[in-house]
C-alpha cells in the first residue's frame, strides 16, 4: 500500500500534535516542518490565531508553498489554513493572504462571535475533500472571521445565527475547511482520509 | 439551524498514581477510583461525547507530567476537544498542554490572583485555548446589594462570590461582575460552576447561569449538580447554556452520553448525534 507522505506546516501555533495523529491513524506518513519539502505528497496548513500573525509566520515560506501547489499537488488549509489561501482579511488589514482563492476574509456577523461548537454543513456541491459527506453532518469549528470567496468555490457553508458562513471550499488539488477535521470525530477523521487518499494519488 | 449544545463530561483525576486515575466523588466525600483517565475518555468519546474535560483535583505542578501523560495517551486515539484543568499557573502550562494533545486549558485560581495571565496567555495560545472558570458561592445579597450584581434566585435575591482553590477559599470578587471582565480580558469560554449545586444531582444553578449567559458574548459552560438528563434541559432552555459539563452521572454509568442526548433531541435541543 502506498502511504502518502504528507507535510504539516508547522507555523508556530496550535495543537499540531492532533492533526499528525490523525493523519497517522488514517494510514498516512506525516510529518511536521517549518520548511515546505518538496517530496511530501500533501502539504497540511493548519492553524488557529490571527491572521496577520499566521501570515508573518509563514512569510518565508510563502513561495515554497505557492509552488507546491502550483505544481499540482494536494493542498489542505484547516480553519486559519482557509483563511490564509485568501487576498486579505479584515482581522489585519495590512497582511496579504496567500491569494490562492480570490475573495477576503470578514467578521462573523452574530450576536455571540466566536463560532464555538459543534455545527452541521450544508454541502453546497460535490467534492473531493468532502467525498461521503451528507448535510446535516456536524463538524468542530472556532473562529472569528470566515472567507468570503465566489460561491463556485464553496462546496459547503453552515448557518449561525442568520449568517451563512463559509465551512469549506475547493478548487482543482487546493481544499479547505474552516472547522478541524482532526476534532470532529470519526466524521473528521474521513476528510483526513479523503486528503491522505488525494495526496497518495497525486 | 446553528450550533449543537454540547455535552462535556468531566474526568477528576488524581495524579498520584504513574498513569493517573479518575475519581469519583460521592457528595464530597467518599472517593471510588473509576479506572484509567484515557480509557473512560474514549468510551464517552464513543458514547458521543462532544468535549472532555480532565481536572486535575490535587492542582499539583509538580504532577504536570503525569497530565501531560494522560493527554498524550487520549489525543493518540480521541478525535474531539480536549480541555484541561487544575494547577494552571502560567502561560507555559498552557502551551505544555497544547503540545500533549489538549486544545483549551482551564484557569481559576490564578486567573483571579493575576489577571493579567488570561490576557498574554490568549496572546500566545489564542483565546479560543483559554477557558477562565468560575467557582460560584451564592451569598444571600446585602441589604441594598452594594457593589454587587443582584441575581434573583429560588432562594431569593443572591450575589455570587468567587471562590480559589479547589472551592476551599472565598476572595469577595463578585463572580457575574469577574466573567464580564474575563471575557474583555480575553477568554474564549467561561467555565460556570455553582459551589452550592456541585454534586448535589439536584440540578444546575439556572439563576446564576442564565445572568452570566445574557452579559457575555462567548460561551458559557453550566457546571455543578447535574444528577438527570431533564437537569441538561434545564441548563440549556432555562439557563441559556452553552454547553454543560457533568461528572457522576456519567462517572457511575446511570446514563450514556447518547441516552442524554436522546432525551434533549426528543424536547427539541439542538445536540450532536
Amino acid at each position: 500500500m502506498n502511504r502518502p507522505k504528507i507535510g504539516i506546516l508547522d507555523c508556530g501555533s496550535g495543537n499540531l500534535r492532533s492533526v499528525y495523529k490523525a493523519f497517522r491513524r488514517e494510514g498516512a506518513l506525516p510529518a511536521i516542518s517549518k520548511a515546505v519539502d518538496p517530496e511530501w505528497d500533501g502539504l497540511v496548513l493548519p492553524g488557529v490565531g490571527a491572521f496577520g500573525h499566521a501570515m508573518r509566520n509563514i512569510d518565508h515560506v510563502r513561495d515554497d508553498i505557492l509552488s507546491f501547489v502550483r505544481g499540482g499537488r494536494h493542498f489542505l488549509g484547516i480553519c486559519l489554513g482557509l483563511q490564509v489561501l485568501m487576498e486579505s482579511s479584515e482581522e489585519n488589514p495590512g497582511a496579504a493572504g496567500l491569494g490562492l482563492v480570490p475573495g477576503n476574509v470578514v467578521r462573523i456577523e452574530a450576536e455571540k462571535v466566536p463560532h464555538i461548537g459543534w455545527n452541521s454543513l450544508d454541502i453546497r456541491k460535490e467534492s473531493q475533500i468532502l467525498a461521503g459527506m451528507k448535510t446535516g453532518t456536524y463538524f468542530y469549528f472556532v473562529h472569528s472571521y470566515h472567507a468570503d470567496p465566489a460561491d463556485e468555490v464553496v462546496v459547503a457553508s453552515c448557518s449561525y445565527q442568520g449568517s451563512h458562513l463559509t465551512a469549506a471550499v475547493e478548487t482543482d488539488n487546493v481544499h479547505a475547511c474552516q472547522f478541524h477535521p482532526e476534532k470532529s470525530g470519526s466524521e473528521g477523521l474521513k476528510i483526513i482520509a479523503n486528503f491522505s487518499r488525494l495526496a497518495g494519488d497525486g | 439551524m446553528g450550533l449543537a449544545k454540547r455535552i462535556i463530561p468531566c474526568l477528576d483525576c488524581d495524579l498520584a498514581v504513574p498513569q493517573g486515575r479518575v475519581i469519583k466523588g460521592i457528595r464530597f466525600k467518599q472517593h471510588v477510583y473509576a479506572g484509567d483517565p484515557a480509557e473512560r475518555a474514549r468510551l464517552y468519546d464513543e458514547q458521543g461525547a462532544d468535549e472532555i474535560t480532565f481536572l486535575d483535583v490535587t492542582a499539583s505542578s509538580e504532577r504536570r507530567e503525569t497530565m501531560v501523560n494522560v493527554v498524550e495517551r487520549t489525543t493518540d486515539e480521541v478525535f474531539i476537544p480536549v480541555t484541561v484543568g487544575g494547577g494552571i499557573r502560567k502561560v507555559e502550562d498552557f502551551v505544555r498542554m497544547l503540545r500533549a494533545g489538549a486544545d483549551k486549558c482551564s484557569v481559576t485560581t490564578a486567573a483571579l490572583q493575576n489577571p493579567g495571565l488570561i490576557t498574554r496567555a490568549a496572546e500566545v495560545v489564542g483565546s479560543q485555548a483559554v477557558v477562565v472558570s468560575i467557582d460560584a458561592q451564592r451569598r444571600d445579597a446585602p441589604d441594598g446589594g452594594r457593589g454587587k450584581h443582584i441575581v434573583d434566585t429560588p432562594m431569593g435575591p443572591s450575589w455570587y462570590e468567587c471562590w480559589v482553590y479547589g472551592g476551599r477559599e472565598g476572595t469577595g470578587v463578585d463572580a457575574v461582575e469577574w466573567a464580564v471582565e474575563a471575557e474583555d480580558r480575553g477568554a474564549g469560554e467561561i467555565l460556570l460552576n455553582s459551589i452550592e449545586t456541585d454534586g448535589m444531582q439536584s440540578g444546575y444553578d439556572c439563576s446564576l447561569t442564565s445572568t452570566v449567559s445574557r452579559l457575555l458574548s462567548i460561551p458559557v459552560i453550566a457546571s455543578g449538580g447535574c444528577g438527570e438528563p431533564e437537569h441538561f434541559l434545564e441548563a440549556f432552555r432555562d439557563g441559556g447554556a452553552d454547553a454543560a459539563l457533568a461528572a457522576s452521572i456519567f462517572h457511575f454509568d446511570e446514563y450514556t452520553v447518547g441516552e442524554v442526548k436522546d432525551y434533549l433531541s426528543q424536547r427539541g435541543i439542538r445536540v450532536r448525534i
